[in-house]
């Protein structure tokens, strides 16, 4: 890790007494661990979603689309909520929650692993349609979270949330 | 049953913090707003598990190794939630064109590499 207090590129446009810890040396074992966590239980709840709602051959794959959507809506909310509310718990609730376990529980490698064997089935309709209702029903849920997270805790529309990873 | 998702649960535990600092490595070294290290790791996951997948449909590996390294390890690197979230921040910070070069390479590089993946594990006898 390099010393982020040599490094002006990450301390421009913010404002003082906002540490940028993500980089901090020796602070890292923590939020790791909690990314971890998070990612363990966020990979289980979507293999059991799997196992609840098996789909097989060329079906269209809805349970990955569905964790894959509500995924992102989740993170759009959560991400807009930790910044407006509780920015002091930002770092590690957003790793344990939004990298860890949303991170984990989406997933993109098994959304091209399902275009690819619906193109290898050759259900290329369903591929494409898959395929582009996935980047469809993502961003609509990210905005979606983003927005109502917005409205429900009253971040004016100007302040951008950022920090996700 | 309960050693299934064990094997998940285990797979999840590595592939999110691999992703996580891959990020950080990716984001210490390089001052770009676009975001290299999700982008890495979902590549990275997609050629895996298309080589996985291709690997167990021969029979070169077992369900239990796929439920580890393919739905747990594989599943958990990559990610659409943070992927989605980045497209949203670089879009609403007005780098819009960023944004969408973002999100057709992200889907163009993982689906080409899922391809890859498989075609080697076809290749394999």
């Amino acid at each position: 890790m390099t010393n982020p207090y040599l490094d002006p590129a990450h301390h421009r446009a913010r404002p003082p007494g906002h540490a940028h810890s993500e980089h901090a040396p020796g602070r890292q074992l923590p939020v790791v661990a909690a990314v971890a966590a998070g990612g363990a239980l966020g990979a289980g709840a979507r293999y059991g979603v799997e196992r609840l709602w098996p789909t097989a051959g060329t079906a269209f794959p809805w349970p990955i689309l569905a964790v894959n959507a509500v995924g992102c809506l989740v993170m759009g909310a959560l991400m807009t909520v930790l910044a407006a509310r509780f920015p002091r718990h930002k770092r590690m609730a957003g790793a344990l929650l939004g990298t860890g376990f949303l991170g984990g529980f989406t997933t993109f490698s098994h959304y091209t692993d399902n275009v690819r064997e619906l193109v290898r089935g050759d259900a290329y309709g369903t591929a494409a349609a898959y395929l582009l209702l996935t980047v469809a029903a993502a961003l609509a849920g990210v905005v979606l979270g983003v927005f109502a997270a917005r409205a429900a805790v009253g971040v004016p529309a100007h302040q951008e949330a950022s920090g996700a990873r | 049953m309960l050693a299934d998702w064990l094997l998940v649960l285990l797979g999840g535990l590595v592939g999110a913090p691999v992703r996580y600092l891959t990020g950080v490595a990716v984001k210490s070294r390089v001052h770009s707003p676009f975001p290299y290290g999700t982008l890495a790791a979902n590549a990275a996951a997609c050629l895996l598990l298309g080589f996985l997948s291709e690997a167990a449909l021969r029979g070169h590996l077992g369900a239990h190794g796929l439920l580890l390294l393919g739905t747990g390890f594989c599943g958990a690197l990559s990610t659409w939630s943070t992927f989605s979230y980045e497209v949203f921040t670089l879009a609403s910070t007005r780098r819009v064109a960023l944004s969408g070069l973002y999100l057709a390479v992200s889907v163009l590089a993982g689906t080409a590499l899922s391809f890859a993946g498989a075609g080697v594990a076809g290749a394999l006898r």
